[in-house]
């Protein structure tokens, strides 16, 4: 190793991006290929500067494209190494017909997302339609909540990617600025420790391996494509036991617990929010508001967005009496990502809770607790009467007019 | 260079170990095999090759089988050249952390495209690679035509010739540009070497891609590639179709060092009319009527000016 060591405290004051450089930095990663785009620039702005500094040795690639730059990390981790970028929204629109090659080609990448609108119209702020477009890319999608949260997983996410059993590539998204851009403090594993804990790259069918050629992205016709798809499938759904081990691992370095699906206060919950990114600390605050007039509120997210908690999921909303389900993106024509995602996981129970879908914060407009607390009261008069009692699909927080669908 | 195999004759080039083997589905009579099996010849070192979606890909790594001898990728039909690039980058990384084995030898590094895959849509990836300096050889087999999906026009199709994309009708004469000058554009980014090659003039092939093996860098190899099935000419006849384009100087076989020093290397002893390399092909055909036969008369012009600003340059050394 030709580098230099970091000083960093035990508790840091970074931003999302920061602290998302800082886990590739420790996770030694060997080559960083990528392409600026807000609001994750600053994720490879932070490492380009360690590169410059000589707190990293391996090679950072600034290429013309974020297309290119999922190309070289393609090509990069079938030579055998380790391998990141970064990016966000119309650069992750960009980089999605490479995803599937590297899902399809079983190569570990990390890709630090931060998650953002799509145009038209343009905008840089933070909401989820770039998280949903690639959640079926056959990536490993996990959802880090804050900086920490994205320092965490960043780290995790090597270790899970290049698991043997695994060998699949991760996303590790974040919310455009209200994470990436938001200085917290973080509590930081020292190099030593992280480097430890993400552990040496295994090679496998290494280009750069010249004992045995290999011959990577090969064509198929229906007399393989399918076996080839299935086990792609089934790779992704084991890598839930191996998430289990590495978020175990974590928690015995970190003393942070991790779970793939994440809960707050639904021991005995009878109306549920169920909401990823930033909003789930909002709706955890405004459930103990909740709570404190007597309405017994909880929270669920999804912290692994595949494979997804089908069935924790499931168990968690069983003695739940209305859910709503908060979806950051536009939903295109139909009842929004995660509201499917969740009736998916509840309609084989034999609980038939109420669930609205919210359609809220696109563009990054804010959502507040006094909001999330009014959800909260609607949810309740939902429990109480055992029906809905509003449209099935609301926007809320938009200017003019209600906006309610599939009213029936 | 030591890893370079030694040229004596034909025979004892081609009679050496293959790293591109047979039983791949090319068409009979493809240059494309022959091109490659040349390249790959021409270097004892060992080789990561990638391919852009294109024949030469879907022809040679149909699983669970494979041509290739060597490491081998296969990302997209724009990114070959990236792909090269992102393994080169991971060899300097592990070099410079040092983690390569006792006496790991560097590696060649190759990216092949069709003219679909070079001049157009892979253009910005190549530009790119090139831009970055990357030390990687990119190839264009140029056989200019979208050849594995069916005969669609690319910006290397030639003007005049009959693609399903620009079909020559009552109407048409087929394809209305020239093909773009893909050497001169490469020279433009500054590359180290970039040149124009045939897989008839075999001998002049090898020292070119041997320059380019040896040379630190980007390097644009433009590899005229005689298609059978979309020039649609008899399948025993590719070498002579090769020879019928760089005789006429259609395709002239010349490098550029540094973007400036300009070499031709090969002269033909007679220069066969542009006519006769037209009248080869069926592509052309329906020039040689009365209402199109202009367009015959000025690709000579086009050519015999093009030759006369090479040897200009040439002499020039700028």
């Amino acid at each position: 190793m030709n580098k230099k060591i970091m000083d960093i405290d035990s508790v840091e004051v970074w931003d999302g991006n920061m602290a998302a450089a800082q886990a590739l930095r420790q996770a030694d990663v060997d080559v960083v290929a990528a392409y600026p785009i807000t609001p994750s620039t600053p994720t490879v702005e932070n490492y380009a500067g360690f590169h410059a500094n000589g707190y990293v040795d391996g090679e950072f690639v600034m290429v013309e494209s974020e297309h290119a730059a999922m190309s070289a990390c393609v090509g990069a981790a079938a030579a055998g190494g380790r391998v990141a970028t970064a990016t966000s929204s119309q650069g992750f629109a960009l980089m999605i017909e490479v995803l599937y090659q590297a899902s399809g080609m079983r190569l570990p990448i990390t890709l630090v997302q931060v998650n953002r609108a799509l145009a038209a119209p343009l905008n840089v702020n933070g909401d989820h339609s770039d998280m949903y477009l690639g959640r079926d890319s056959g990536w490993i999608n996990t959802c880090a909540f804050s900086p920490q949260e994205a320092y965490d997983l960043t780290l995790c996410s090597f270790k899970i990617g290049e698991h043997l059993d695994v060998r699949l590539p991760v996303i590790v998204n974040q919310d455009g600025f209200m994470t990436s851009h938001t200085a917290q403090n973080v509590i930081t594993l020292d190099d030593e420790t992280a480097d430890k804990f993400v552990g040496p790259y295994k090679q496998v069918n290494a280009m750069l391996d010249f004992s045995k050629p290999v011959t990577h992205g090969v064509q198929t016709e229906e007399n393989w494509h399918f076996e080839h798809k299935a086990k792609q499938h089934a790779a992704l759904m084991a890598s839930t036991k191996v998430i289990d081990e590495v978020f175990a691992e974590f928690e015995k370095v970190s003393g942070r617990k991790y779970n793939r699906l994440e809960t707050y206060k639904m021991e005995d919950a009878e109306v549920a929010i169920v909401a990823l990114g930033t909003t789930y600390e909002s709706a955890q605050l405004a459930a103990d508001k909740m709570r404190a007039q007597g309405i017994k509120a909880g929270v669920v997210a999804p912290r692994v967005l595949r494979p997804f908690p089908l069935e924790e999921l499931a168990a968690t909303l069983q003695n739940v009496k209305a859910i709503a389900c908060m979806d950051r993106s536009a939903p295109g024509g139909t009842v929004g990502a995660l509201y499917n995602e969740v009736c998916g996981a509840l309609f084989n129970t034999p609980a038939r809770p109420v669930v609205s879908n919210i359609i809220y914060g696109l563009g990054g407009r804010d959502m507040t607790i006094a909001t999330l607390c009014e959800i909260y009261a609607e949810l309740d008069k939902d429990a109480k009467s055992g029906k809905r009692n509003g449209a099935l699909q609301r926007f809320v927080g938009v200017r003019g007019p209600e906006l309610s669908f599939y009213n029936k | 260079m030591s890893n370079q195999k030694e040229i004596k004759n034909l025979k004892s080039f081609s009679t050496a170990a293959e790293r591109f083997e047979g039983a791949h589905v090319l068409c009979p009579g493809c240059a494309h095999s022959i091109i490659v099996r040349e390249i790959l010849n021409a270097t004892n070192d060992n080789l990561v090759v990638s391919a852009a979606t294109g024949c030469l890909e879907v022809c040679t790594a149909i699983y669970p089988h494979t041509s290739w001898d060597c490491s081998w990728i296969h990302i997209g039909f724009e990114n070959s050249s990236t792909a090269v690039a992102g393994a080169e980058s991971m060899y300097n990384a592990l070099r410079n952390k040092g983690r390569l084995p006792e006496g790991y030898k560097a590696p060649k590094f190759v990216a092949f495209g069709g003219d679909g895959a070079t001049y157009d849509i892979g253009f910005q990836w190549l530009s790119g690679c090139f831009e970055r300096g990357h030390n990687m050889m990119y190839v264009c087999l140029d056989n200019e035509v979208y050849a594995n999906t069916g005969g669609q026009r690319s910006s290397s199709t030639p003007i005049g010739a009959s693609a399903t994309t620009s079909p020559a009708g009552s109407t048409s004469y087929g394809e209305k540009k020239n093909k773009k000058d893909m050497l001169s554009i490469m020279a433009a980014h500054g590359a180290p070497y970039v040149a124009q090659v045939a897989p008839n003039k075999w001998k002049d092939m090898v020292k070119k891609i041997q320059t380019g093996f040896e040379t630190e860098g980007p390097v644009f190899i433009n590899a005229m590639s005689a298609c059978t099935t979309e020039w649609k000419f008899p399948i025993h006849k590719t070498v002579e179709a090769s020879d019928l384009a760089v005789d006429s100087l259609v395709f002239p076989l010349y490098e550029i060092i540094n973007g400036k020093e300009l070499n031709i290397t090969y002269r033909p002893k007679n220069v066969v009319p542009v006519r006769d390399y037209l009248a080869f092909q069926p592509r052309f055909k329906h020039l040689f009527t009365p209402q199109y036969e202009y367009i015959i008369d000025e690709w000579q012009k086009r050519v015999d000016a093009q030759w006369d600003y090479l040897q200009r340059r040439e002499e020039a050394r700028v």
